[in-house]
C-alpha cells in the first residue's frame, strides 16, 4: 500500500520542465537545434538583405548627416546585440555555475566571440560615421568608450577561457569572470557616461517617442532582428562543433560520424 | 562531513592569518620593495616623456599617479594566492574547515598592507615630483586610501581565476584593468576637482560606495574563483 502511494505522489513532470531536462543531453541538444540552424540562417540571410535593401537605398538621406547616416543601419544593431550577448553570457553563466549544466557553459562561451565580433563591428562602423560627422575617427565619447570597454570584457572572457586547458574548469571559469564583468558594467557604464558627454543623445528609446521618421526606423529594427537570428544561428552552429570536438570519443558522436561518411 | 573549524574562533583565524601573511612578506623584504620601487620609475617617466612643464604635470598628476598606482597594484597581485597555491597551502585551507571567504579576505587585506598602503605612504613625493598643488595632495590621499583597497579586492577575483595559468600574470592584467575603470575615473576625477577648487566630497562618497560593495562582494567571487582554479 505504501509502494502505491508512492508511487501516485511521483511528481508530474510537465512538458516545459521535461523538455529544458532533455535539452541537457548532448545528442539531444545536437539533433534538435539541427533542424533550426538552416532556418535561422536563411531568416537572418531575408531579414538583411530587406533591412539592407530599405536602409541602403530606399530611406531618402538625412537632411544634416546626409548619406554617411546609414550606417547606422549597421552600426545601431551591432551595438545593441553587443550588449545583449554580453547580459546573456553572463545570465548563462550563471545557471552554468549554478547548476553546472554542460550545455549551457558551451553555450555562454561560445557567445563570447560572436558578443566580440558585434563589438568591433560597432566600434570600426562608428568611426567611420565619426570621420564625416564629427570630423574625426575616434573621440573619447562616453558610447564609444564603454563599447570599448565592453569589448576588453570579451577579451578577458574569451582569453582565460582559451588558457585553461581542461575544458569544463575553463567555463566554469570564464563563466565566473563574465558574472563579475556583468556586476561591473552598469558602474562602467555609467561612470564612463558621466565622465564624457560629447556624443549626441539616444535618439530612439522604448519608453518615449522616437525622435526618427517610421520611415527610417523601420530598416533599423529589421536589422536589429536579423542580428537576433545570426546570433542564435551562429551561437548554435559553434556550440554543435564545440560539443563534437569535446564528445569525440562518446558513443552518440561516432554514431553520427557513421551516419556522414 | 561535518566542517568543524579546527582552532577556534573566525576572526582568531583570520588575525592568524593576517599575520602569518605579513610576516612572510616582511621576510622576503626585496620582493615587498618590487611594486614599490615599480611605482616610482613609471612615474618618473612621465615627465621624461612629456616634457618638465610644471603646468602640463601638475594637469596630468592625477592620472599619472593613479595608472601608476593600477600597475604597481596588478604586478604585486600575482603574488597574493600564487605561492600559497604552488606550495599546497591552499588545499590546506579549503580543508581546514574555514570559509574560503574569510580566508580570500585576511590575505586580500595583507595584500593591502603590503602593496596598496606603500603607494598611499609615497603619494606626497609622487605628488612633489608632478608638482601636484598642495591642497590636492590632500585629496590624492584621500582618494588613494579609499581607491587602492578596492584594486586589491577586485584584483584577488581575477588572481583566483588565474593562479592555476603557468603564465596567470599576463592574462591578469587584461581581466582586472576593464573593472578598474570606474575607479579610476571617479579618483581622478576627484583630484582634479580639487585642483579647479571644485566640490570633490561626492567623488570621495563614491569610492567609499564602491570600497564597502566590493568588501562585502569580492571575497566571496575571489573564494569561488579559486575553488575553480583548485577543482
Amino acid at each position: 500500500m505504501n509502494s502505491n502511494t508512492i508511487k501516485k505522489t511521483k511528481p508530474r513532470k510537465n512538458a516545459l520542465v521535461m523538455f529544458i531536462h532533455k535539452m541537457g543531453s548532448p545528442p539531444w541538444f545536437y539533433q534538435f537545434t539541427g533542424k533550426f540552424i538552416p532556418w535561422f540562417w536563411l531568416i537572418f540571410g531575408v531579414l538583411t538583405v530587406w533591412g539592407l535593401y530599405l536602409g541602403l537605398v530606399k530611406v531618402p538621406a538625412d537632411y544634416l548627416q546626409g548619406e554617411s547616416f546609414r550606417i547606422m543601419y549597421l552600426h545601431v544593431p551591432a551595438a545593441w546585440i553587443s550588449m545583449l550577448i554580453y547580459s546573456l553570457m553572463a545570465v548563462m553563466g550563471f545557471i552554468a555555475l549554478v547548476w553546472r549544466i554542460r550545455i549551457v557553459e558551451i553555450l555562454a562561451m561560445c557567445s563570447a566571440p560572436i558578443g566580440a565580433a558585434f563589438t568591433i563591428v560597432t566600434l570600426t562602423a562608428g568611426s567611420l560615421w565619426g570621420r564625416p560627422t564629427w570630423g574625426t575617427y575616434w573621440v573619447w565619447d562616453a558610447r564609444l568608450t564603454s563599447e570599448l570597454v565592453l569589448l576588453f570584457l570579451y577579451l578577458g572572457v574569451i582569453g582565460l577561457y582559451n588558457s585553461i586547458d581542461e575544458p569544463r574548469k575553463a567555463a566554469r571559469a570564464a563563466c565566473l569572470l563574465a558574472l563579475v564583468g556583468a556586476v561591473n558594467l552598469p558602474i562602467i557604464h555609467y561612470s564612463v557616461k558621466w565622465w564624457n558627454t560629447l556624443h549626441q543623445g539616444s535618439s530612439i528609446s522604448l519608453t518615449g517617442g522616437s525622435s526618427i521618421d517610421s520611415s527610417m526606423l523601420w530598416p533599423l529594427l529589421i536589422m536589429a532582428i536579423a542580428t537576433k537570428f545570426y546570433y542564435a544561428a551562429n551561437l548554435l552552429t559553434r556550440s554543435r562543433v564545440k560539443l563534437l570536438e569535446q564528445d569525440i570519443r562518446k558513443s552518440w558522436v561516432r554514431e553520427i560520424l557513421r551516419e556522414k561518411s | 562531513m561535518s566542517a568543524v573549524p579546527v582552532g577556534g574562533s573566525l576572526s582568531k583565524a583570520f588575525f592568524a592569518l593576517l599575520r602569518r601573511d605579513l610576516l612572510l612578506a616582511f621576510r622576503r623584504r626585496t620582493e615587498l620593495l618590487f611594486p614599490v620601487i615599480f611605482l616610482l620609475v613609471v612615474v618618473s617617466l612621465f615627465p621624461l616623456g612629456i616634457g618638465p612643464g610644471p603646468q602640463l604635470l601638475a594637469r596630468i598628476a592625477p592620472g599619472v599617479i593613479w595608472i601608476a598606482a593600477l600597475l604597481a597594484t596588478v604586478i604585486s597581485l600575482d603574488g597574493l594566492f600564487r605561492s600559497d597555491f604552488e606550495d599546497g597551502t591552499m588545499e590546506q585551507f579549503v580543508i581546514s574547515g574555514h570559509p574560503l571567504t574569510l580566508i580570500s579576505l585576511a590575505k586580500i587585506v595583507a595584500h593591502w598592507l603590503v602593496a596598496g598602503l606603500p603607494i598611499v605612504l609615497l603619494s606626497p613625493l609622487l605628488a612633489l615630483w608632478m608638482n601636484l598643488p598642495l591642497e590636492s595632495l590632500k585629496v590624492m590621499i584621500m582618494t588613494l586610501v579609499l581607491g587602492t583597497p578596492i584594486l586589491s579586492l577586485i584584483g584577488s577575483i581575477g588572481v583566483g581565476l588565474t593562479i592555476s595559468l603557468k603564465r596567470g600574470g599576463q592574462l591578469l592584467s587584461l581581466l582586472v584593468f576593464p573593472l578598474y575603470v570606474p575607479i579610476l575615473i571617479i579618483a581622478t576625477a576627484a583630484v582634479m576637482a580639487a585642483s579647479d577648487s571644485l566640490p570633490y566630497m561626492q567623488f570621495l562618497g563614491l569610492l567609499l560606495a564602491g570600497l564597502i560593495t566590493s568588501l562585502t562582494l569580492a571575497p566571496f567571487a575571489a573564494a569561488s574563483a579559486l575553488k575553480i582554479s583548485l577543482s
